[in-house]
């Protein structure tokens, strides 16, 4: 039954609401800002809010000195084909924890999360080596499966926890009519868990076209991604702070977006089983 | 699902971009000079069919990447941006090729090289990195607040005159500190500047048995006298600035002095970014009539990795990038004041050079007041001005760094931030092996 709710509360409860996206997204909007600055204005002491001098240049001089699109181009293959890699391993693995449970699924779990829990650099030397013996530095399959092995735990996680929430009667229906393991999966449960499998994929998507630790050390400008492409902006010694808020916004604008436009399938995912 | 299509087919297209023909990948630091080269580089393919592959870093990202490359052998780069603390270690430790057909080379005419920045790219003689720009640091001050406090600022000042002078330019009133100097921590941040300053103090690291030497009087003094001059003279917040917000606050005429990279002539001398772009004024770093100035030296050099399997095309960039016709290239395309300094005798003989850049004659003074063989009034077991050419000093340095970044922040005194980098750096070396 609905609560009810005095108009002051809600009225509070919406500027409070209003209050937080906005001081979350004030970073977003002050690179948005400072980006059709001038360098000079973007680094006067006393700051200006709304560019003066209205320009676009800082745009032009990123595109000329690094290849925007080949860096996009980049990101888009790292970061869709290392979700889809991931899913097509990590459906099967999630269905396998979630119907047919041993008693050590959940030290599996936890054992798959503590992966999650070591700084990436301590790994850095036996994956870089690895790499260079497989030939993978600075390709854009060895950054796709790096991106898998290290988004995957979330993943598996993620998709038990969706498919947790299916009635395991309905899989054992399927099966009565006949259902092949296959079919079960791709016929029954897929369908199914379409939104939870859609809110992982969502935000895998945003986590490996973010990731910068491994995308920056594994690739030395064939296979760099846009992370790699803010990077070169960004300098101890001189002002490039216009053109690097024009990099980081070229770079996070598609991303933007994307979770702008999908912000109703991410939020039903990432809440579906939240309320039992 | 026509989705499915499209993707496999990027992802291939992928695959074979990713197997396409060989090239130079060349490691660089994203800073004007650097970037210059880059929008350059075209004439060097053009002459040669060499394809160039920049990877353009920030430095401490560019310092990670290329040091993990280099230590595992992984052949990612041809040619590595690294700068006189880098070149000595890794040559010892037989990660780079010599350059010794720069050295053969007439027309390169390695003897033109600036002699300090050449000894602190050799090891035993051989030269393992060209130099593309040099640096020191001297004092950048505003000549009509000099003038307004009654002072003239001398070629050569000592660090009492600096102190004087800091005080009687601050006007806390109208937002304008006496001095500003780098506070923010890190071997590379404010511990360039502050070892660079204790040599002047006669201070060092190490004594010539690897002792850390913070428990002496010099460091003392150098530690008081820069934390009075920035409490008295310095801006608010000081203990988080770096280079850019130092060069900020001067181009923003908020600051009497500042004592950094000789880079930043070009910056404050901009009238396009800068304020205060006809008032400003260079003199040498100061010192303490102890024989030494507080002047460091740094040269961003280009260096081959012994894993690289085009070392030969590789030697033939780095002769493109660091040859006197180079030089002449940039002066053609954007004027004499834009070409990277610090790195020949022959451009500080050069008429156009002089009269373009005003701070030329500066910069050359302070380079060569630099010694990095004898950094110190008193003997040392390394060499380096304003580091220790060993590799655990990026560590070490970065840690005595955030106990005076500490102590400016005003979260420690002074005698506690020399103890305790005592006994931190004790332990450190004493782990390392150098003291018995």
């Amino acid at each position: 039954m609905a609560r009810n709710v005095s108009v002051q509360t809600r009225i509070g409860f919406t500027i409070a609401a209003w209050a937080i996206a906005l001081l979350l997204f004030s970073p977003i909007l002050w690179v948005l800002l400072t980006a059709f600055k001038t360098e000079a204005e973007a680094i006067a002491s006393s700051p200006t809010f709304f560019p003066q001098t209205f320009t676009l240049e800082n745009f032009g001089a990123v595109q000329d000195r690094s290849d925007y699109f080949k860096h996009a181009f980049n990101s888009i293959v790292v970061s869709v084909g290392s979700t889809l890699l991931g899913l097509i391993i990590g459906i099967p693995a999630a269905w396998a924890m979630a119907f047919a449970p041993t008693k050590r699924t959940k030290d599996v779990l936890m054992w798959m999360l503590s992966t999650k829990m070591m700084p990436a650099v301590g790994v850095l030397i036996p994956i870089y080596l690895i790499f260079r013996d497989l030939r993978l530095l600075d390709t854009l399959q060895g950054l796709t499966i790096i991106m898998t092995l290290i988004n995957l735990p979330i993943i598996i996680w993620m998709l038990y926890t969706y498919f947790k929430e299916i009635p395991v009667d309905i899989l054992e229906a399927a099966r009565m009519d006949g259902a092949e393991l296959w079919n079960e999966i791709v016929h029954v449960l897929v369908p199914m868990a379409v939104p939870g499998i859609a809110s992982t994929l969502l935000l895998n998507v945003i986590l490996a076209w973010n990731e910068a630790f491994w995308t920056i050390t594994l690739t030395s400008g064939r296979a760099g991604t846009l992370t790699a492409f803010i990077s070169s902006f960004s300098s101890p010694q001189g002002l490039f702070l216009a053109k690097l808020s024009a990099a980081s916004l070229l770079a996070i604008a598609p991303i933007l977006l994307m979770g702008w436009f999908s912000q109703k399938q991410l939020v039903r995912g990432l809440t579906f089983g939240a309320v039992k | 699902m026509k989705l499915t299509p499209i993707l496999v087919g990027a992802f291939t297209l992928a695959l074979a971009a990713s197997a396409s023909a060989q090239t130079l990948t060349i490691a660089t630091v994203n800073n004007g000079d650097m970037v210059r080269m880059q929008g350059l580089s075209s004439a060097f393919t053009e002459e040669t069919g060499i394809e160039l592959n920049w990877v353009v870093l920030e430095e401490n990202t560019l310092r990670q990447n290329v040091t993990t490359d280099i230590a595992t052998n992984g052949g990612q780069y041809d040619v590595m941006t690294i700068g006189t603390y880098e070149a000595p270690i890794w040559a010892k430790q037989g990660w780079l090729a010599p350059l010794d057909g720069l050295s053969a080379d007439a027309a390169y005419d390695v003897d033109d090289i600036l002699p300090a920045i050449r000894s602190g790219l050799s090891l035993d003689g051989k030269l393992y990195a060209a130099p593309f720009y040099g640096e020191s640091s001297f004092i950048m001050y505003r000549k009509d607040l000099m003038e307004k406090a009654g002072l003239t600022m001398p070629e050569a000042p000592t660090w009492e005159f600096i102190g004087e002078a800091a005080r009687a330019m601050t006007d806390r009133a109208n937002d304008i500190n006496g001095i500003c100097l780098r506070g923010k921590a890190g071997w590379g941040e404010n511990m360039a500047f502050l070892t660079a300053m204790s040599n002047s103090f006669g201070a060092s690291w190490f004594d010539e048995n690897w002792k850390p030497q913070f428990d002496q009087p010099e460091w003392k003094n150098t530690l008081d006298t820069y934390l009075s001059l920035m409490a008295d003279a310095g801006p608010a917040g000081a203990s988080s600035n770096g280079f850019n917000e130092n060069l900020t606050l001067f181009q923003q005429g908020k600051c009497g002095m500042w004592i950094d990279a000789t880079v930043a002539a070009s910056f404050v001398t901009n009238a396009a970014d800068s304020t205060v772009a006809d008032q400003v004024g260079f003199a040498l770093a100061p010192d303490n009539g102890l024989g030494k100035r507080g002047n460091w030296l740094w040269a961003w050099s280009l260096a081959i990795p012994a894993s690289s399997q085009n070392a030969e095309a590789a030697e033939k960039f780095i002769n493109w990038a660091t040859n006197k016709d180079y030089l002449a290239t940039v002066a053609a395309a954007e004027g004499w004041a834009n070409v990277p300094p610090g790195t020949r005798t022959s451009l500080y003989e050069n008429a156009e050079y002089q009269a373009a850049a005003p701070f030329a004659k500066m910069t050359l003074d302070s380079i060569n007041s630099a010694d990095p063989s004898a950094p110190s009034v008193k003997p040392v077991p390394y060499v380096g001005v304003q580091f220790v050419a060993i590799p655990e000093f990026a560590g070490i340095g970065t840690n005595v760094g955030q106990l005076f970044s500490a102590a400016l922040a005003g979260q420690m005194s002074a005698d506690d931030a020399l103890a305790q980098a005592q006994e931190a750096t004790t332990r450190d070396m004493t782990r390392a092996g150098y003291i018995k």
